[in-house]
């Protein structure tokens, strides 16, 4: 067996799709571009800390300086009302906001990829009342699940293991912080529905075909065939929907934290750093811009990266 | 679709009574025998299978009662005064996605890895990605306090609809773009296409009566639930340009536990989608002769 993969490996569907996606120059240089973002927002506030002393969350200790102040060579992108770098801010926001979108999005994933298959799987009767309640969720507003889910899981009663990840994860043990990883998967919560039927649809094209049967021939459990034989067979579209899930949640968690739902300070998103902005715009105009340009073209990036998997995983559209 | 839109209101009702919090509870907590009244009028001290029988029969004669907050009020009288705006800026904002989207879509297909494919198309892609609570004030800016060609916000006008229904719609006309594009490309290569221009048929005529039926309808199955999304009014758009539109109360009402406001709006919202999805199911058969209902 091993043998075999060995000699396949050099023309895997994944090692043909990296080829097709790094001749896909604009979805080569949005991969870059998110890479540097990465890099940036884990690297950036400490790098501005050790050169300038900035923060995202203190504000000078000289009272002349709390106020707002344009773009300038020390601050590259401005000041907040009071006084605070933007670049530190954005950079800070840009970890929430990327941490949204990536943990929310191994939520989504998780549940979506799971109960699809299950779905589609068992197929008849569960199939059919497993994809209605997909329906029924869908047909309830997001927004009021997210809320609920925040009022009943926020204060006192958050979880003890959301608490564990925000310590070890965040690397911090506050409130505020364990109520932004309660946001991450509140919103995952709420974002698995397309997955579940894009997987859904998946499995159900791949469930007659002749390894399924091998599998099940040779005595392999249920659960081992959805999880070991169908849905490695399915992470094609999943990958797909997963990049573009990204920017939407992204999307999301900056609509929320728009109507004051969402990120609470100290702690700042593109999304709540944005909402100051658009307060400020008329006389302030940077607070918006940066904010909501770096946020633009990471979504941008997302987008066309998601694209570009796309293109280079579906064999059907390669023509194009 | 009936039962559907039920099993939606019950567990929205659910969802409410599980959050923590009251309508009545306020930042200083109520006197014990205030608390008790209130308590009494609306029945909360039955048990919750009593309420729920209550709501429900109340929910199923289309009876949503007072609402909570706003007092005298009737839910219905709510709804109704606030959806013609939601409506209004809705509709309008479907129609400018469905021109831009499709025009923009199918111009990208024909000219097909051309500057007039790309631009577009990566127009669209920025549509996609600016967040439109972004893109509301920086039109307000430009348009309202620079040029002053347009108000800023409110009600009153047609001029007062320009920036909101392209707000509301530049999203959706970016999306229906990518659809009508990857939808036509698909169509504008199988079999029945290059009959039809094997016949003699000028390109007009192919692609207007024999491409454009199969290639829109992917948009189709996407514009149904987001019809009822964009008539349901977008919160953020309502904010920004200060419309009284449908969106605002229903974040108002979950944030004050309105339960009937909520529920009102939940219900009224769900028969909506279920209602376009079952137009958008009925109108594939009519666009693709390939698809038959038994």
């Amino acid at each position: 067996m091993e043998e075999v993969e060995k000699t396949t490996a050099g023309t895997s569907l994944w090692s043909d799709a990296w080829k097709r996606l790094r001749r896909n120059k604009l979805a080569f240089v949005s991969l870059c571009f998110l890479a540097f973002m990465v890099v940036a927002v884990i690297a950036g506030p400490s790098i501005i800390f050790w050169t300038t002393g900035f923060t995202y969350e203190s504000t000078p200790t000289d009272r002349a300086l709390v106020r707002a102040f344009p773009p300038s060579l020390l601050h590259p992108m401005g000041t907040d009302d009071q006084g605070r770098d933007m670049l530190a801010r954005v950079l800070q926001g840009g970890r929430v906001s990327l941490m949204v979108g990536i943990i929310s999005t191994i939520v989504s994933l998780i549940v979506g990829v799971s109960y699809g298959a299950i779905a589609g799987y068992l197929g008849g009767k569960i199939d059919n009342i497993m994809m209605r309640i997909v329906d029924v969720i869908y047909a309830i507003p997001y927004i009021l699940i997210v809320i609920v889910l925040l009022s009943v899981f926020g204060g006192a009663s958050t979880p003890a293991w959301i608490k564990w990840l925000s310590t070890n994860i965040g690397g911090a043990q506050n409130q505020g912080l364990s109520q932004l990883f309660l946001l991450f998967f509140a919103l995952g919560l709420v974002s698995w529905l397309t997955m579940a039927r894009v997987v859904r649809g998946q499995i159900l094209s791949l469930k007659n075909q002749d390894f399924v049967m091998a599998a099940r021939a040779t005595g392999v459990g249920t659960f081992g065939i959805i999880f070991r034989h169908l849905i490695p067979n399915a992470l094609g579209p999943v990958v797909v929907y997963a990049t573009l899930t990204i920017p939407s949640v992204m999307l999301t968690e900056a609509f929320l934290s728009f109507l004051g739902l969402g990120v609470q300070a100290p702690y700042a998103s593109w999304g709540s750093l944005a909402d100051i902005g658009i307060k400020n715009l008329a006389i302030y105009p940077w607070q918006l811009i940066f904010p909501g340009v770096t946020m633009a073209l990471t979504l941008f990036a997302l987008n066309f990266v998601g694209d570009g998997l796309r293109d280079a995983l579906d064999p059907q559209t390669r023509k194009f | 679709m009936i039962p559907m839109a039920l099993l939606v209101v019950s567990l929205t009702w659910g969802l409410i009574r599980i959050a923590p919090g009251n309508f009545y509870s306020t930042e200083r907590k109520l006197p014990a025998a205030v608390e008790a009244t209130i308590r009494a009028k609306y029945g909360l001290d039955d048990p919750w299978y009593k309420q729920y029988a209550t709501m429900m029969s109340n929910v199923v004669r289309g009876d949503f009662g007072d609402s909570l907050k706003y007092q005298g009020q009737t839910v219905n009288e709510i709804i109704w005064r606030h959806l013609p705006y939601s409506a209004t800026i809705g509709i309008l904002a479907y129609l400018f996605a469905l021109i831009v989207g499709l025009g923009a879509g199918t111009y990208a297909a024909l000219k097909q890895n051309s500057i007039l494919d790309f631009g577009p198309m990566s127009l669209a892609m920025f549509g996609l990605s600016i967040p439109n609570f972004v893109l509301a004030p920086v039109l307000v800016m430009i348009f309202a306090f620079w040029l002053y060609a347009l108000p800023p916000a409110r009600w009153g006008g047609f001029s007062s609809l320009i920036l909101p229904v392209i707000t509301l719609g530049a999203i959706y006309a970016a999306y229906i773009a990518r659809l009508t594009r990857a939808g036509m490309l698909e169509v504008l290569r199988s079999d029945f296409i290059r009959t039809a221009r094997a016949k003699g048929l000028n390109d007009r005529t192919v692609l207007l009566r024999h491409a454009f039926r199969g290639g829109i309808l992917p948009v189709i199955s996407f514009t149904g639930p987001a019809l009822a999304a964009l008539l349901a009014g977008t919160v953020v758009v309502e904010k920004v340009y200060a419309l009284p539109g449908l969106g605002d109360i229903f974040i108002k009402a979950v944030l004050n536990r309105d339960e009937p406001l909520v529920l009102g709006i939940v219900a009224f919202l769900s028969i909506l989608i279920m209602a376009f999805n079952l137009i958008v199911d009925i109108s594939y058969g009519f666009l693709d002769p390939r698809i038959r209902y038994e």
